[in-house]
């Protein structure tokens, strides 16, 4: 294509259309002409159908309906149990827990890059590890945790060997519950700088002018503007951090060798083995209580995040 | 002058204190696999990629290879189902944007560990009609991939102005797949990069479905040979990590490349 026929209003754009009389010409053209074009969607649609909606409907219903395909509570009373009580409780404050130190220390690293310019190299290498970490890291952050505060670790031995200190005094704790807050917050932090960072790049430094020409002083911005103007953000990035928490399952099911301590390893117990707590279709019963808890958290972040997007433009 | 950017000291105070932290894992994993009696030594690093030791480690080849085989179908996937779907909804269906965006973030809502309980009876279906080929699991990672891609090849499409684009090749007298390959397609070629990088990031990362599921992959590959071998694994790991720390960081550059392309 050469640009020579370019002589249209919109000079800025690569090509636009020649000539006032072509359009005249094609517009038969195009009302004779029915249009297909829908047929293009169809294979995405099925695809999605596929493998989105047919299992998500399936894995919920599974809690709903019984073997002969008749609707029944009878499976979720499973979630009354104390045994999954206590799993869905396990897996509440876990995902609080490493949700609010993990928002807040990511928190402060994006307020630490504030100002350094977005394709400088401190930024796109940060933004390139805590998408690895975030996102990908899974199974492998169990690993790094092990080689690092194993019972055989390297940190646990400079310990002991240096300072005579023994982390596992009163047992392996890493293998159990407690071992999995110091391995979600290695993709917690991350997340939140993902997430968080954007909300804390759009602040105007015209408002901090602002509010200084006024004769502000810095702690009073943060106080009177920065915070408020951040909160729906940072809210919302605490909810996400909760969901993603929540559904974590690769990391746990490295870590923890023994145990269902949370929903998704309980998950894998009843999908694994036949039946648990003597009952049938446990693993859709929990698949629904998970989904509820998420789609909560979930719809909560959509509205907060659209408080929050008010500010940013 | 930005008012409330922080001091230095500040910056540096937070910035080494989680560096510090953050790098503590992986440090002690680099450390944990040069450690031998005699010092510090390569030795583990040599036997993992030693013929001699193939048989031993053949889980983590076989995984390997079976991940990469399921990224090329993904990135396939994404590239001739997804990005075609994409321009197509923006050049004749814009009123259905905002529906198919939900759509393509849903996945990030329903988690992994739930789609895999629905995804058991659909894979013995696929099972009896494809085989059990490591290929048929790049179905189910479409969808894990599906958020991210959306991202990456949706900016791009906001970036230029395919309609105009599409039109005039249109009435140059291009036809519908000229105009798709060799006009939208190296338009969008920075989202289209980036949501093929992820994705594979995405794929060699994935552990829940392939586990649950039964499927030799990297990651059940790793999780295996770690119970026999945790230094294979450990290598590995650092491996895998950094490898997709690089592929992230091409996508950053990429985009800041483009970034500054566009503004001049």
């Amino acid at each position: 294509m050469t640009s020579d026929v370019l002589d249209g209003p919109s000079l800025d754009r690569v090509t636009s259309p020649a000539g006032p009389q072509q359009p005249a010409a094609a517009a038969p053209r195009g009302v004779a002409r029915r249009d297909w074009s829908w047929v293009g969607l169809v294979p995405l649609a099925l695809y999605v159908a596929a493998f989105l909606a047919v299992p998500t409907v399936l894995a919920v219903a599974s809690g709903l309906f019984d073997g002969d395909g008749a609707f029944t509570l009878d499976n979720l009373a499973a979630l009354g149990d104390p045994v999954i009580l206590t799993t869905f409780g396990n897996s509440t404050w876990l995902s609080l827990l490493t949700a609010v130190i993990g928002a807040v220390v990511g928190a402060l690293v994006c307020y630490a890059m504030l100002g350094l310019p977005e394709t400088g190299i401190v930024r796109t290498t940060v933004d390139a590890a805590s998408g690895v970490l975030a996102q990908f890291g899974g199974v492998m952050l169990a690993f790094a945790m092990i080689a690092a505060i194993g019972t055989q670790g390297i940190v646990t031995k400079f310990l002991s060997s240096t300072f005579g200190l023994e982390l596992y005094a009163d047992g392996a704790w890493i293998y159990a519950l407690p071992g999995l807050i110091p391995a979600y917050l290695v993709f917690q932090v991350p997340l939140m700088i993902i997430t968080f960072m954007p909300a804390l790049a759009a602040l105007r430094p015209q408002w901090a002018e602002a509010h200084l020409t006024l004769g502000g002083t810095r702690a009073n911005f943060w106080r009177f503007v920065g915070l408020p103007v951040l909160a729906p953000s940072f809210l919302a990035s605490l909810l996400l951090l909760f969901a993603n928490a929540f559904s974590s399952y690769a990391t746990a099911a490295a870590l923890a060798s023994q145990g269902s301590q949370i929903v998704p390893l309980q998950i894998r117990t009843a999908l694994t083995s036949e039946t648990v707590l003597g009952r049938e279709n446990l693993a859709g019963a929990l698949a629904f209580g998970m989904i509820v808890v998420v789609a909560v958290v979930m719809t909560l972040y959509a509205l907060v995040q659209r408080r929050a997007a008010r500010w940013q433009s | 002058m930005r008012g409330f950017a922080p001091s230095p000291v500040t910056r540096w105070l937070i910035g080494l204190l989680v560096g510090i932290v953050f790098a503590i894992p992986f440090a002690a994993t680099l450390l944990y696999t040069l450690e031998s009696p005699s010092g510090l030594s390569l030795d583990r690093w040599a036997a993992l990629f030693d013929p001699a030791n193939a048989a031993a480690y053949r889980p983590i080849w076989t995984g390997l290879g079976n991940s990469l085989i399921l990224a090329a179908v993904t990135v396939l996937l994404v590239l001739l189902l997804f990005a075609p779907t994409m321009v197509l909804v923006a050049l004749k269906f814009p009123q259905l944007r905002r529906g198919f965006e939900f759509l393509a973030l849903l996945p990030i809502s329903i988690p992994a560990i739930v789609l895999v309980v629905g995804l058991a009876p659909i894979y013995l279906q696929i099972g009896r009609t494809f085989g059990t080929g490591a290929w048929t699991l790049a179905f189910a990672y479409g969808i894990l991939v599906l958020p991210f891609t959306y991202r990456s090849i949706q900016a791009s499409i906001d970036a230029v102005d395919i309609r105009t684009l599409s039109e005039a090749a249109r009435t140059l007298g291009a036809g519908w797949f000229t105009v798709l390959l060799r006009v939208i397609a190296p338009n969008l070629r920075q989202g289209l990069l980036a949501a093929s990088l992820i994705s594979v990031a995405v794929v060699l990362g994935e552990f829940t479905i392939a586990s649950l599921l039964n499927r030799q992959v990297l990651q059940t590959a790793l999780v295996l040979i770690n119970r026999q071998d945790a230094w294979a694994a450990a290598i590995s790991t650092l491996l895998a990590l950094a490898f997709a720390f690089v592929l992230l960081l091409i996508i950053g550059r990429a985009g800041r490349v483009g970034a500054r392309r566009q503004s001049s």
